[in-house]
């Protein structure tokens, strides 16, 4: 390794560092707003355009706090666990590619990429099991526990959702990945890209993907670990000050690894959502001033398209939070081990019957999954229920019922 | 020359948390430092450039079963930093040295051997995913059949042992 290549090497890792270090006071405002509007407040917006800078302000607050060590707790473990929970979130995006140009990213193009990324994040258990055992205090350690328990469980349907990418591009590799979605949509239409998405496996791997990354990164529906109303805030209860900074942004960080790793898999990386570009013929047919933008756009558009395919998965997470109601810890594990395990193995095996007899039985495949699927457990399912009490007990009483 | 200091660098640290391990009488601080063992053996895997084994090592060992390590040590509440007491009986103690001390004796003979031989260069390719995965596919696709049979066997009886009360 030459010096060169040592310089382009610490670009690519202060690149990737910066965006996602720059991207987090983002990701924390945008939270923040957004779920006040959702639940019909204002948020923060008093600092700044639009309350812009308020994350600067938490910041500084934090930093300026005192910090309480619990009684009795173990104080090395103690103060390791924030640092084990921040250093996986921030080393997993490692791999990710979120531009062409291999000179600039990813920070290592190896070919164990998606397996680097497990592996980072399976270490992510440590950090939050760790802080709910040296705290000393029941309602860390349980949400320690569930933490850990939630995050095993999750991680094999994880696994499952992610090999349905390695075996449709034939390779662990992200930019491999991504190049094997830009060819022609199914094969036959040239304007589209080819997503993983947009097939069958992909579409079901997807949603696994969604679910389980909900669940890995410890969010709402499955935020039992820090379930504030019957755990305080869970693992992090005693931490305070800066130790709980670096909690909460490893969290927000993890978020947008994750999505980016989504964004990668199964959504085409960085690439558009359409395969042509005016700018493009323009410039082949008029030249001049076209050229120019043409060279602007091919430039710029990729990373951006990334960052909005990010940010809009980002903001699912935050809409999902405003909406779904918390799982219960048996429905967590339910979900987790006996719907999402088996359906990315059939999936996978449907996937695999694509790969060696091609479409049509694969195709005939899903078609004879679901129906039997619906023909089974569908027909099981006990009648609906219709609670009288339900609907007089509603909050949000229908408009007329306010009027009058 | 750069390899070799990290070579060294990590070596220390395998050995003195592996140490870490049997000597520490907190059962978390020692699965921790297992933790660490496991991580920094995977680091020298890459060095070998058996990337895959080296994270498949990171996933299976120090992402997987030593999280249930600590699930199982915190659920139990072994994380009192009480020392253990063992019931030492005269001819355990003589025993394990000497098992040690055998087992040193056999590396330090083994390492002397190959001492003065440069050091095989790897092949880049061996460590890579496809490679391995055709071996295990064709070369050795007997004992990947067998080693699925017996996890089967070992989910099977889990299943079994966890269903024996509530059945």
């Amino acid at each position: 390794m030459t010096l060169v290549d040592l310089g382009w090497a610490l670009l690519r890792i202060a690149i990737m560092l910066g965006f996602l270090l720059g991207t987090l006071p983002l990701v924390i405002w945008l939270e923040r707003r957004a779920l006040a509007w959702f639940q019909c407040r204002v948020g923060p917006n008093r600092l700044g355009p639009f309350g812009l800078l308020q994350p600067m302000a938490d910041a500084a607050k934090l930093f300026f706090k005192e910090e309480i060590v619990p009684a009795n707790a173990d104080r090395l473990i103690w103060a390791l666990a924030p640092a084990l929970s921040l250093f996986p979130a921030l080393v997993a995006a490692a791999t990710i590619p979120w531009g062409p140009n291999r000179l600039l990213t990813p920070v290592a193009d190896v070919d164990i990429g998606l397996l680097y990324f497990l592996a980072m994040s399976s270490l992510a258990a440590y950090g939050v099991l760790l802080a709910g055992w040296s705290s000393n205090n029941k309602y860390s350690l349980l949400g320690g526990l569930r933490a850990s328990a939630q995050v095993i469980s999750y991680e094999l349907g994880m696994g499952l959702a992610l090999a349905t990418a390695i075996l449709a591009s034939g390779s662990l590799r992200m930019t491999s990945i991504v190049e094997m979605q830009a060819e022609p949509l199914w094969g036959v239409v040239p304007f589209l890209h080819n997503w993983l998405i947009f097939t069958p496996w992909g579409l079901v791997g997807g949603a696994l993907f969604f679910i389980c990354m909900l669940a890995e990164t410890n969010r709402a529906p499955f935020d039992l670990p820090e379930a504030e109303s019957e755990l305080v805030a869970g693992y992090q209860t005693e931490y305070s000050s800066m130790k709980f900074a670096a909690f909460f942004m490893g969290e927000y960080i993890a978020i947008i690894a994750i999505c980016a790793i989504m964004t990668t898999c199964f959504l085409g990386g960085y690439l558009a959502p359409v395969n042509f570009s005016p700018i493009q013929t323009l410039a082949e047919t008029q030249g001049g001033v076209f050229s120019v933008l043409a060279t602007i756009t091919v430039a710029l558009m990729p990373p951006i398209w990334f960052l909005l395919k990010v940010f809009g998965l980002v903001f699912s997470f935050i809409w999902i939070r405003a909406t779904l109601l918390r799982l219960r810890y048996d429905q967590l594990m339910n979900l987790g081990w006996r719907f999402l395990i088996p359906v990315g193995l059939v999936n996978l095996a449907l996937l695999v019957v694509y790969i060696v007899f091609g479409w049509v039985p694969a195709l005939v495949g899903y078609a004879l999954v679901a129906g039997l699927y619906f023909a089974t457990v569908g027909a099981r399912r006990p009648p609906k229920r219709t609670v009288e009490l339900v609907s007089q007990a509603q909050p949000y009483r229908p408009k007329e019922a306010h009027l009058g | 020359m750069a390899e070799r200091l990290l070579f060294f660098l990590l070596a220390l640290i395998v050995v003195s948390t592996a140490v870490g391990v049997v000597t520490n009488r907190n059962p978390v601080r020692s699965a921790l430092l297992l933790v660490a063992n496991f991580f920094s053996l995977a680091l020298l895997y890459f060095l070998l450039s058996a990337q895959f084994l080296g994270v498949l090592q990171i996933i299976v060992y120090a992402g997987a079963i030593m999280v249930l390590f600590l699930f199982v040590i915190m659920l139990l509440n072994l994380g009192s930093p009480e020392p253990a007491t063992f019931s030492e009986q005269g001819y355990r103690r003589p025993l394990a040295w000497l098992i040690a001390l055998g087992m040193f004796a056999l590396l330090v003979s083994q390492a002397l051997v190959v001492a003065g031989t440069p050091p095989a260069q790897a092949d880049p390719q061996v460590g890579t995913a496809r490679t391995i995965g055709y071996a295990l596919f064709t070369e050795w696709s007997f004992a990947v059949v067998v080693v699925g049979v017996l996890l089967t066997v070992g989910v099977i009886g889990s299943i079994l042992l966890a269903r024996r009360r509530s059945a």
